[in-house]
Protein backbone atom coordinates (compact mmCIF):
# COMPACT_ATOMS: atom_id res chain seq x y z
CA UNK A 1 0.00 0.00 0.00
CA UNK A 2 2.76 2.32 1.18
CA UNK A 3 4.54 1.61 -2.29
CA UNK A 4 1.63 2.33 -4.34
CA UNK A 5 0.98 5.56 -2.73
CA UNK A 6 4.72 6.12 -2.88
CA UNK A 7 4.81 5.89 -6.71
CA UNK A 8 1.74 7.30 -7.27
CA UNK A 9 3.25 10.55 -5.62
CA UNK A 10 6.78 9.98 -7.97
CA UNK A 11 4.59 9.87 -10.80
CA UNK A 12 3.28 13.50 -9.92
CA UNK A 13 6.27 15.04 -9.26
CA UNK A 14 7.91 13.66 -12.46
CA UNK A 15 5.48 15.15 -14.71
CA UNK A 16 5.31 18.34 -12.67
CA UNK A 17 9.22 18.78 -13.18
CA UNK A 18 8.82 17.84 -16.28
CA UNK A 19 6.11 20.12 -17.02
CA UNK A 20 7.58 23.37 -15.24
CA UNK A 21 11.24 22.78 -16.66
CA UNK A 22 10.85 22.09 -20.45
CA UNK A 23 7.84 23.94 -21.22
CA UNK A 24 7.39 26.67 -18.29
CA UNK A 25 3.81 27.64 -18.59
CA UNK A 26 4.53 30.90 -17.03
CA UNK A 27 6.94 32.71 -19.01
CA UNK A 28 6.66 30.69 -22.39
CA UNK A 29 9.76 30.38 -22.54
CA UNK A 30 11.70 27.22 -24.01
CA UNK A 31 15.31 25.70 -22.97
CA UNK A 32 16.03 27.07 -26.28
CA UNK A 33 19.53 29.04 -27.75
CA UNK A 34 17.69 32.26 -28.62
CA UNK A 35 15.95 31.77 -25.49
CA UNK A 36 18.14 31.70 -22.50
CA UNK A 37 19.72 33.92 -20.37
CA UNK A 38 23.30 33.05 -19.83
CA UNK A 39 24.38 34.03 -23.01
CA UNK A 40 25.82 37.16 -21.45
CA UNK A 41 28.17 35.50 -19.12
CA UNK A 42 29.20 33.30 -22.63
CA UNK A 43 29.67 37.23 -24.39
CA UNK A 44 31.01 38.76 -21.28
CA UNK A 45 28.61 41.27 -21.78
CA UNK A 46 26.88 41.39 -18.72
CA UNK A 47 28.07 44.89 -17.75
CA UNK A 48 28.00 46.10 -21.46
CA UNK A 49 29.26 44.31 -24.76
CA UNK A 50 32.84 43.94 -25.62
CA UNK A 51 32.43 42.43 -28.92
CA UNK A 52 33.53 39.07 -29.82
CA UNK A 53 35.55 37.64 -27.32
CA UNK A 54 38.52 35.57 -29.44
CA UNK A 55 41.27 33.25 -27.49
CA UNK A 56 44.54 34.00 -26.96
CA UNK A 57 43.53 37.67 -28.45
CA UNK A 58 40.94 39.84 -26.30
CA UNK A 59 41.86 42.09 -23.09
CA UNK A 60 40.38 43.74 -20.48
CA UNK A 61 37.04 42.47 -20.36
CA UNK A 62 35.10 42.08 -17.52
CA UNK A 63 36.13 38.55 -17.13
CA UNK A 64 38.85 37.13 -18.53
CA UNK A 65 38.63 33.57 -17.80
CA UNK A 66 38.36 30.91 -20.93
CA UNK A 67 36.34 28.74 -19.20
CA UNK A 68 33.41 30.05 -18.72
CA UNK A 69 31.97 27.97 -15.97
CA UNK A 70 34.64 28.87 -13.64
CA UNK A 71 33.77 32.14 -14.43
CA UNK A 72 30.56 31.94 -13.40
CA UNK A 73 31.40 29.95 -10.23
CA UNK A 74 34.15 32.71 -9.11
CA UNK A 75 33.26 35.54 -10.44
CA UNK A 76 30.10 36.58 -11.68
CA UNK A 77 28.69 34.43 -8.02
CA UNK A 78 31.55 34.58 -6.09
CA UNK A 79 29.71 35.01 -3.03
CA UNK A 80 27.52 31.78 -3.69
CA UNK A 81 30.59 29.77 -3.87
CA UNK A 82 31.92 31.44 -0.52
CA UNK A 83 28.65 29.93 0.85
CA UNK A 84 29.49 26.53 -0.65
CA UNK A 85 32.40 26.18 0.67
CA UNK A 86 30.93 27.23 4.14
CA UNK A 87 28.25 24.18 3.73
CA UNK A 88 31.70 22.03 3.34
CA UNK A 89 33.34 23.60 6.26
CA UNK A 90 30.15 22.73 8.54
CA UNK A 91 29.76 19.42 7.39
CA UNK A 92 33.36 18.66 7.96
CA UNK A 93 32.88 20.53 11.59
CA UNK A 94 29.44 17.75 12.07
CA UNK A 95 31.88 14.68 11.17
CA UNK A 96 34.19 15.66 13.76
CA UNK A 97 31.53 16.48 16.20
CA UNK A 98 29.56 13.24 15.76
CA UNK A 99 33.05 11.39 15.61
CA UNK A 100 34.16 12.54 18.63
CA UNK A 101 36.94 14.77 18.68
CA UNK A 102 40.77 15.06 18.71
CA UNK A 103 43.41 13.43 20.25
CA UNK A 104 43.79 10.03 18.90
CA UNK A 105 46.17 8.52 16.97
CA UNK A 106 45.10 6.41 13.95
CA UNK A 107 46.34 3.10 14.10
CA UNK A 108 45.81 0.65 11.39
CA UNK A 109 44.13 -2.56 12.00
CA UNK A 110 46.65 -4.22 8.68
CA UNK A 111 50.47 -3.54 9.20
CA UNK A 112 50.98 -1.61 5.69
CA UNK A 113 53.71 -3.64 3.79
CA UNK A 114 56.76 -3.05 1.84
CA UNK A 115 55.04 -2.46 -1.56
CA UNK A 116 52.03 -0.47 0.29
CA UNK A 117 54.65 2.29 1.67
CA UNK A 118 56.87 3.18 -0.77
CA UNK A 119 54.48 2.49 -3.75
CA UNK A 120 52.26 5.09 -1.61
CA UNK A 121 54.93 7.41 -1.05
CA UNK A 122 55.94 7.37 -5.10
CA UNK A 123 52.11 7.99 -6.11
CA UNK A 124 51.60 10.59 -3.50
CA UNK A 125 53.95 13.16 -5.48
CA UNK A 126 52.26 12.52 -8.54
CA UNK A 127 48.72 13.00 -7.51
CA UNK A 128 49.66 16.07 -5.44
CA UNK A 129 51.25 17.21 -8.57
CA UNK A 130 48.10 16.25 -10.64
CA UNK A 131 45.58 18.04 -8.14
CA UNK A 132 48.05 21.58 -7.83
CA UNK A 133 47.87 21.39 -11.44
CA UNK A 134 43.79 21.00 -11.82
CA UNK A 135 43.32 23.90 -9.37
CA UNK A 136 45.82 26.16 -10.77
CA UNK A 137 44.24 25.73 -14.36
CA UNK A 138 40.93 25.94 -13.42
CA UNK A 139 40.40 29.28 -15.06
CA UNK A 140 41.16 27.53 -18.27
CA UNK A 141 40.72 24.62 -18.61
CA UNK A 142 38.32 22.04 -16.99
CA UNK A 143 38.75 21.27 -13.21
CA UNK A 144 39.07 23.60 -10.72
CA UNK A 145 39.22 24.19 -7.05
CA UNK A 146 36.90 21.07 -6.06
CA UNK A 147 37.95 18.74 -7.89
CA UNK A 148 41.42 19.69 -7.37
CA UNK A 149 40.95 19.68 -3.80
CA UNK A 150 39.68 16.61 -3.81
CA UNK A 151 42.66 14.81 -5.75
CA UNK A 152 44.72 16.46 -2.73
CA UNK A 153 42.51 14.39 -0.12
CA UNK A 154 43.18 11.06 -2.84
CA UNK A 155 46.65 11.87 -1.98
CA UNK A 156 46.41 12.10 1.46
CA UNK A 157 44.09 9.11 1.76
CA UNK A 158 46.95 6.98 -0.03
CA UNK A 159 49.54 7.92 2.72
CA UNK A 160 47.24 7.50 5.58
CA UNK A 161 46.56 4.22 4.13
CA UNK A 162 50.80 3.34 4.39
CA UNK A 163 50.40 4.36 7.76
CA UNK A 164 52.77 7.46 6.76
CA UNK A 165 49.68 10.20 8.27
CA UNK A 166 50.70 10.98 11.76
CA UNK A 167 48.39 13.36 13.90
CA UNK A 168 51.22 16.25 13.90
CA UNK A 169 50.65 16.56 9.94
CA UNK A 170 46.50 16.19 10.70
CA UNK A 171 47.24 19.50 12.74
CA UNK A 172 48.80 21.38 10.08
CA UNK A 173 46.08 20.31 7.50
CA UNK A 174 43.87 22.40 10.07
CA UNK A 175 45.82 25.25 10.40
CA UNK A 176 45.95 25.43 6.33
CA UNK A 177 42.16 25.05 6.19
CA UNK A 178 41.69 28.20 8.37
CA UNK A 179 44.15 30.03 7.11
CA UNK A 180 42.48 29.14 3.23
CA UNK A 181 39.41 30.02 4.35
CA UNK A 182 40.48 33.53 6.20
CA UNK A 183 42.44 34.30 3.32
CA UNK A 184 39.05 33.79 0.63
CA UNK A 185 36.81 36.21 2.83
CA UNK A 186 39.63 38.65 3.18
CA UNK A 187 40.05 38.72 -0.87
CA UNK A 188 36.35 39.68 -0.79
CA UNK A 189 36.95 42.27 1.96
CA UNK A 190 39.89 43.75 -0.51
CA UNK A 191 37.52 43.92 -3.33
CA UNK A 192 34.98 45.71 -1.13
CA UNK A 193 37.48 48.28 0.16
CA UNK A 194 38.96 49.06 -3.47
CA UNK A 195 35.94 48.57 -5.48
CA UNK A 196 32.96 48.65 -3.65
CA UNK A 197 32.06 45.59 -4.08
CA UNK A 198 32.31 42.50 -2.04
CA UNK A 199 34.30 39.84 -4.06
CA UNK A 200 35.57 42.23 -7.03
CA UNK A 201 37.42 41.51 -9.50
CA UNK A 202 40.21 44.25 -8.64
CA UNK A 203 43.36 42.74 -10.34
CA UNK A 204 43.41 43.35 -14.18
CA UNK A 205 41.68 40.69 -16.33
CA UNK A 206 44.83 40.20 -19.01
CA UNK A 207 44.39 38.27 -22.27
CA UNK A 208 41.94 35.13 -22.00
CA UNK A 209 43.43 31.62 -22.31
CA UNK A 210 46.83 32.63 -20.50
CA UNK A 211 47.97 31.43 -17.23
CA UNK A 212 47.89 34.65 -15.71
CA UNK A 213 44.91 36.25 -16.40
CA UNK A 214 41.01 36.90 -15.06
CA UNK A 215 41.95 39.02 -12.11
CA UNK A 216 42.12 37.18 -8.73
CA UNK A 217 40.46 34.17 -10.27
CA UNK A 218 43.89 32.05 -10.39
CA UNK A 219 44.17 33.08 -6.55
CA UNK A 220 40.76 32.32 -5.49
CA UNK A 221 40.75 28.44 -7.28
CA UNK A 222 44.40 28.06 -5.41
CA UNK A 223 42.91 28.77 -2.10
CA UNK A 224 39.63 26.98 -2.74
CA UNK A 225 41.67 24.19 -3.63
CA UNK A 226 43.85 24.25 -0.39
CA UNK A 227 40.84 24.53 1.61
CA UNK A 228 38.36 21.39 0.25
CA UNK A 229 41.99 19.02 0.06
CA UNK A 230 42.62 20.07 4.04
CA UNK A 231 38.95 19.60 4.50
CA UNK A 232 38.20 16.32 2.97
CA UNK A 233 41.39 14.71 4.44
CA UNK A 234 40.62 15.36 7.89
CA UNK A 235 36.64 14.01 7.26
CA UNK A 236 38.96 11.30 5.52
CA UNK A 237 41.06 11.26 8.72
CA UNK A 238 37.71 10.83 11.15
CA UNK A 239 36.78 8.56 9.36
CA UNK A 240 40.24 6.16 9.71
CA UNK A 241 40.12 6.85 13.56
CA UNK A 242 36.09 5.73 13.81
CA UNK A 243 36.89 2.59 12.02
CA UNK A 244 39.77 1.84 14.36
CA UNK A 245 38.20 2.31 17.43
CA UNK A 246 34.76 0.89 17.08
CA UNK B 1 14.71 11.91 -23.75
CA UNK B 2 17.99 11.90 -21.66
CA UNK B 3 15.65 14.05 -19.28
CA UNK B 4 13.31 11.54 -18.84
CA UNK B 5 16.02 9.20 -18.13
CA UNK B 6 17.53 11.37 -15.32
CA UNK B 7 13.85 11.98 -14.18
CA UNK B 8 13.72 8.02 -13.57
CA UNK B 9 16.89 7.83 -11.63
CA UNK B 10 15.66 10.75 -9.47
CA UNK B 11 12.47 8.73 -8.93
CA UNK B 12 14.29 5.47 -8.11
CA UNK B 13 16.05 7.02 -5.70
CA UNK B 14 12.84 8.78 -3.74
CA UNK B 15 11.89 5.12 -4.03
CA UNK B 16 14.77 3.53 -2.26
CA UNK B 17 14.60 5.90 0.26
CA UNK B 18 11.30 5.51 1.45
CA UNK B 19 10.68 1.93 1.16
CA UNK B 20 14.37 0.79 2.47
CA UNK B 21 15.11 0.33 6.07
CA UNK B 22 18.50 -0.38 5.80
CA UNK B 23 20.85 2.97 6.54
CA UNK B 24 23.43 2.63 4.48
CA UNK B 25 20.68 1.90 1.45
CA UNK B 26 19.14 5.19 2.48
CA UNK B 27 22.37 6.63 1.89
CA UNK B 28 22.99 5.26 -1.59
CA UNK B 29 19.63 5.96 -2.62
CA UNK B 30 20.10 9.84 -1.45
CA UNK B 31 23.10 9.50 -3.60
CA UNK B 32 21.19 8.14 -6.42
CA UNK B 33 18.48 10.85 -6.04
CA UNK B 34 21.25 13.73 -6.34
CA UNK B 35 22.91 11.76 -9.28
CA UNK B 36 19.87 11.98 -11.23
CA UNK B 37 18.85 15.68 -10.32
CA UNK B 38 22.37 16.62 -11.51
CA UNK B 39 21.90 14.95 -14.48
CA UNK B 40 18.23 16.19 -15.30
CA UNK B 41 19.53 19.98 -14.67
CA UNK B 42 23.07 19.38 -16.89
CA UNK B 43 20.81 17.68 -19.66
CA UNK B 44 18.49 20.75 -19.74
CA UNK B 45 21.09 22.86 -20.96
CA UNK B 46 22.30 21.06 -23.67
CA UNK B 47 21.24 20.68 -27.07
CA UNK B 48 22.06 18.58 -30.00
CA UNK B 49 25.44 19.86 -31.60
CA UNK B 50 26.69 22.24 -28.94
CA UNK B 51 30.24 22.26 -27.80
CA UNK B 52 31.58 22.71 -23.75
CA UNK B 53 31.67 26.30 -22.86
CA UNK B 54 35.34 26.55 -22.45
CA UNK B 55 37.53 28.80 -24.82
CA UNK B 56 40.29 27.30 -26.45
CA UNK B 57 42.67 27.46 -29.58
CA UNK B 58 40.07 24.51 -31.10
CA UNK B 59 37.14 26.57 -30.57
CA UNK B 60 38.49 30.39 -30.17
CA UNK B 61 35.56 32.26 -30.62
CA UNK B 62 32.26 33.04 -28.38
CA UNK B 63 30.23 33.78 -31.66
CA UNK B 64 29.94 29.78 -31.84
CA UNK B 65 27.02 27.50 -30.12
CA UNK B 66 28.42 26.86 -26.91
CA UNK B 67 26.34 24.86 -23.88
CA UNK B 68 24.11 26.99 -21.59
CA UNK B 69 26.88 27.13 -18.69
CA UNK B 70 24.86 28.14 -16.21
CA UNK B 71 23.36 24.55 -15.52
CA UNK B 72 26.43 23.25 -15.06
CA UNK B 73 28.12 25.83 -12.46
CA UNK B 74 24.87 25.25 -10.46
CA UNK B 75 25.27 21.48 -10.45
CA UNK B 76 28.98 22.00 -9.69
CA UNK B 77 27.87 23.92 -6.44
CA UNK B 78 25.15 21.04 -5.82
CA UNK B 79 27.53 18.15 -6.35
CA UNK B 80 30.25 19.88 -4.08
CA UNK B 81 26.72 19.84 -1.11
CA UNK B 82 26.64 16.26 -1.95
CA UNK B 83 29.89 15.52 -1.02
CA UNK B 84 28.72 17.29 2.62
CA UNK B 85 26.04 15.55 3.30
CA UNK B 86 27.20 12.55 2.49
CA UNK B 87 29.65 12.78 4.76
CA UNK B 88 27.77 13.59 7.70
CA UNK B 89 25.00 10.75 7.15
CA UNK B 90 28.14 8.41 7.32
CA UNK B 91 29.23 9.87 10.09
CA UNK B 92 25.38 8.87 11.91
CA UNK B 93 25.49 5.87 9.92
CA UNK B 94 28.94 4.94 12.26
CA UNK B 95 27.07 6.67 15.45
CA UNK B 96 24.25 4.63 15.16
CA UNK B 97 25.81 1.34 14.74
CA UNK B 98 28.21 2.42 17.72
CA UNK B 99 25.00 3.02 19.60
CA UNK B 100 22.81 0.12 18.52
CA UNK B 101 25.32 -2.66 16.80
CA UNK B 102 22.70 -2.71 13.59
CA UNK B 103 22.31 -0.29 10.96
CA UNK B 104 18.29 -1.76 10.43
CA UNK B 105 16.14 0.81 11.17
CA UNK B 106 12.78 -1.37 11.91
CA UNK B 107 15.07 -3.85 14.16
CA UNK B 108 16.24 -0.73 16.00
CA UNK B 109 12.60 0.46 16.75
CA UNK B 110 11.85 -2.97 17.88
CA UNK B 111 14.42 -3.16 20.72
CA UNK B 112 13.55 0.45 22.25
Amino acid sequence: MKKIFVLGLMLLLVIGIYQLAVYDPLHERTMAFEDRDSQAYLDRSVNGDPGEVVFGKSTNLEDGAANTVAAIVVDYRSFDTLGEVTVLFISSLGVAFLSGGFGKTIRLKHKPGFVLRYGARFVFGIILVFGAYMFLHGHITPGGGFPGGAIIAASALVLSLAGEISGEKMKAFKILEGAAGTLYVLTGIVGLYMAGFFMQNVLPSGIVGHLFSAGIMPLIYLLIGLKVGSELTGILDYFLREEVES
Amino acid sequence: MMELLSLSLLFLGIYGLVTKHHILKMIVSLNVMETGLNLFITTLGYQEGQIAPILSSQFPSSALNFVDPLPQSLVLTSIVIGVGTTAVALAYAIKIFKDHGCLDLEKIEGRL
